[in-house]
């Protein structure tokens, strides 16, 4: 066998280590293990992938029964197909590139071990969810993850904000969690099982209400997890978290689950149209509404969280439309340009002393030219500038998007132009200029821009190296020649340059108009500006009635009023009862005799007349 | 003779109704000794002639039924009324060292 238990295992036991007696290492051990733990891992990913024939049957692992009882079987499996891999490279890869960066970027914070125990966790979750072999594992992996970016975005706890976001996500992904449980008990019922396998052999005999059922369920799943309209407002209040997290959990692997989660369900949904189109729509909507929000935002992790909550709704197009390998492969090249977009970032904070807002950055590029440039690698394959990753991914989705609905196509491509000025508007505030903040930036250590470099080259070269429809064409069909695609290519190229040659001219060259152009639009930046109030909109709608609900009806009401009471009024019935009754303990003991010799007459007499005893 | 009218008395004669009457005579001694006397080891005794009068109704009765339970149940009450004895006569001796009286009304401290 292939030993794939050692996969997650090698992080677990990071985890533990790390965990245990973290508190009492040293810093170099911490890192050794943390690091180490992931890279053997992705070493041990590289060593099965090679040693795979990746036949058309995924590699199937049996370790114990987990649940059993009756017909119904879940066990703890490991299933690996070339998707599964794809996926364990991109999380072991860029996961250990990313607690590299880490190790220089916390190298100063409170709590060191704790971090990197989390990040460890984290990552055997991760892999469990990728590695499953049935929906109930994939599930276990699925809550591991959410825990970890709890723990994660309230690392900084004393933080009241910090603590609060963390809180919002855990809240609004129990939302999404719901569903998913729906979709696993609806499998359950129809299937009779949770194995991969069993569901996706029976899955094209079954009537197509159930399978839009499931599949609509798991869709819920999947916006609660992957930040799609109507719940992706915990993703940006995530960004309270240190921003390697906010590297690897929210933008490269936790928030692409639910893609993966789509197209490892691909069987179920692409017998479900209705389910199809919902899909194709939401990520659309996602892509564009969120990419509204980026073009306002002034905190740069803002900026790229809308970004991460905009691309993924790229990816749910993808999936929508029918491409799924284009899906898988836009989340690949993500993780590579939006890692690094992320730890970019970081290394920009860091440079500035903390500092997020981008009003009082600028002029960096001479202060960090390592990150200036590896940024650019990144900045320009998001925008979608050949041949840069985010291009080929980007033009495989937005094509199949044509073939399937040209209007969709034409909002793809006016988002993929938001998407370009939004990022380069941060690079421009950030790099060009004059510095505007306090302090003196430097350039960040080696050991963060290290992994910013390998990631660099990932995002130029890795969309045209790694062609995932190519690798997965025997898993899912290649994408069908589209007429004028060439056509297409150019005018998404186009759409991407433009956005860039505005944040040009907006913020480099005539650095006034930014002021006049919200100054003119006043109400509709404001919108933007405050997110088109959707956080205000759900704390009016659902939160606050919930907490008056809760308060009035569920406190006051029923527990104070009916259970409290229902309490309360024994013990003090009883206690009146017990009042009365007291008044006979005269301490008198022929008083006390008096009551025996009178109740022994009452008892004779009511025996008497009842008729005696026989 | 009948069996009935076998039954109806004791062997030497006396009618069981002599006996229970006597019974319940020295009961009534008892019960209003218990209630009115103050004097703890009165009220003692009179706990105790309570008991041998319910002792002498059990025995008439075991006689006339020919029936030993009657004589059992006796027994009993003897064994109990013998450990009431130890004990009571116990807490009275405490009760008069504690408190230098007898006179059942002024123990009444489980007062409400």
């Amino acid at each position: 066998m292939h030993k794939l238990w050692l996969i997650p295992a090698l992080p677990f036991i990071g985890f533990l280590i790390n965990g245990i007696l973290g508190r009492k290492l040293p810093k170099a051990i911490i890192n050794a293990v943390a690091c180490g733990s992931v890279v053997l891992a992705f070493i041990w990913v590289v060593l099965v992938g090679m040693g795979c024939d990746w036949g058309a049957t995924p590699l199937h692992a049996h370790y114990f029964t987990w649940i059993k009882s009756g017909v119904f079987n879940v066990g703890w499996d490991f299933s690996i197909d070339k998707l599964t891999m794809i996926m364990l490279m991109i999380v072991t890869g860029v996961g250990s590139l990313i607690h590299i960066y880490a190790t220089g970027y916390m190298e100063h914070e409170e709590g060191y071990y704790r971090f990197f125990a989390y990040l460890n966790l984290f990552m055997y979750f991760m892999l469990t969810l990728v590695l499953a072999g049935n929906y109930l594992l994939l599930f276990v992996g699925w809550e591991g993850v959410g825990l970890c970016s709890y723990l994660l975005i309230g690392f900084y706890f004393v933080k009241k904000s910090a603590t609060t976001a963390g809180n919002k996500a855990f809240i609004v992904n129990r939302i999404g969690d719901f569903g998913f449980s729906l979709a696993m008990f609806l499998i359950v019922v129809n299937f009779g099982t949770l194995d991969f396998r069993r569901v996706f052999a029976a899955a094209p005999g079954k009537p197509v209400e159930i399978l839009t059922a499931i599949a609509l369920l798991l869709l819920v799943g999947a916006t609660g997890k992957s930040a799609q309209i109507p719940l992706y407002v915990w993703l940006p209040d995530a960004m309270e978290g240190p921003t390697p997290v906010s590297a690897l959990i929210h933008a490269a692997t936790m928030v692409t689950a639910g893609v993966y989660m789509c197209a490892r369900s691909a069987v179920i949904f692409t017998h479900a149209p209705i389910a199809m189109e919902t899909v194709a729509i939401i990520g659309l909507a996602t892509a564009v509404f969120a990419a509204t929000i980026g073009l306002a935002q002034n905190d740069i992790k803002k900026v790229f969280a809308y970004s991460t909550v905009s691309q993924l709704g790229y990816m749910f197009l993808g999936v929508g439309v029918g491409a799924f390998s284009a899906g898988i492969w836009h989340l690949m090249t993500h993780a590579f340009f939006k890692a690094l977009l992320f730890l970019g970032a970081g290394s920009v904070i860091h440079a500035c002393h903390g500092e997020q807002d981008m009003r009082h950055m600028g002029g960096l590029k001479k202060y960090a030219p390592i990150t200036f440039w590896t940024l650019v690698c990144a900045a320009l394959a998001i925008a979608g500038v050949p041949p840069f990753a985010g291009f080929w991914s980007k033009d495989a989705i937005l094509t199949a998007a044509f073939a399937h609905a040209p209007w969709m196509y034409w909002v793809g491509v006016i988002t993929a132009g938001m998407t370009a000025f939004y990022v380069w508007r941060a690079m421009f505030m950030t790099f060009f200029g004059e510095y505007r903040g306090h302090g003196h930036p430097h350039e960040s250590p080696m050991s963060m821009w290290g992994p910013l470099a390998v990631l660099a080259v990932l995002s130029t070269v890795g969309g045209y190296f790694l062609n995932v429809p190519q690798m997965l064409s025997g898993m899912f069909p290649l994408p069908e020649e589209v007429p004028g695609e060439s056509m297409l290519m150019i005018v998404s190229i186009t759409a991407g340059g433009l956005g860039i040659l505005i944040a040009w001219y907006m913020y480099v060259v005539n650095t006034a108009l930014p002021e006049k152009i919200t100054t003119s639009l006043g109400g509709l930046y404001t919108l933007v500006y405050n997110k088109y109030f959707v956080d205000e909109i759900y704390d009016a709608t659902v939160v606050r009635p919930l907490i008056e609900g809760s308060t009035t009806v569920l406190w006051h009401a029923v527990d104070q009023g009916v259970i409290d009471g229902t309490v309360n009024g024994v013990g003090l019935e009883s206690r009146r009862i017990g009042g009365v009754l007291k008044l006979i303990q005269s301490g008198n003991i022929r008083s006390y005799a008096t009551w025996v010799v009178l109740g022994s007459v009452v008892l004779l007499l009511i025996m008497g007349f009842a008729g005696g005893v026989h | 003779m009948n069996p009935a009218g076998a039954l109806a008395t004791l062997n030497n004669g006396v009618p069981i109704s002599w006996y229970l009457t006597l019974s319940a005579v020295l009961f009534a001694i008892g019960v209003a000794g218990f209630l009115f006397r103050r004097n703890i080891i009165t009220v003692f005794m009179c706990i105790e002639l309570m008991l041998n009068a319910v002792n002498l109704s059990f025995v008439a009765f075991a006689h006339q039924h020919r029936e030993v339970s009657g004589h059992i149940f006796t027994f009993f009450v003897m064994v109990v009324a013998a450990a009431e004895a130890a004990v009571g006569l116990a807490i009275i001796l405490t009760v008069f060292k504690n408190r230098s009286t007898l006179n059942i009304d002024d123990v009444d401290t489980l007062k409400n």
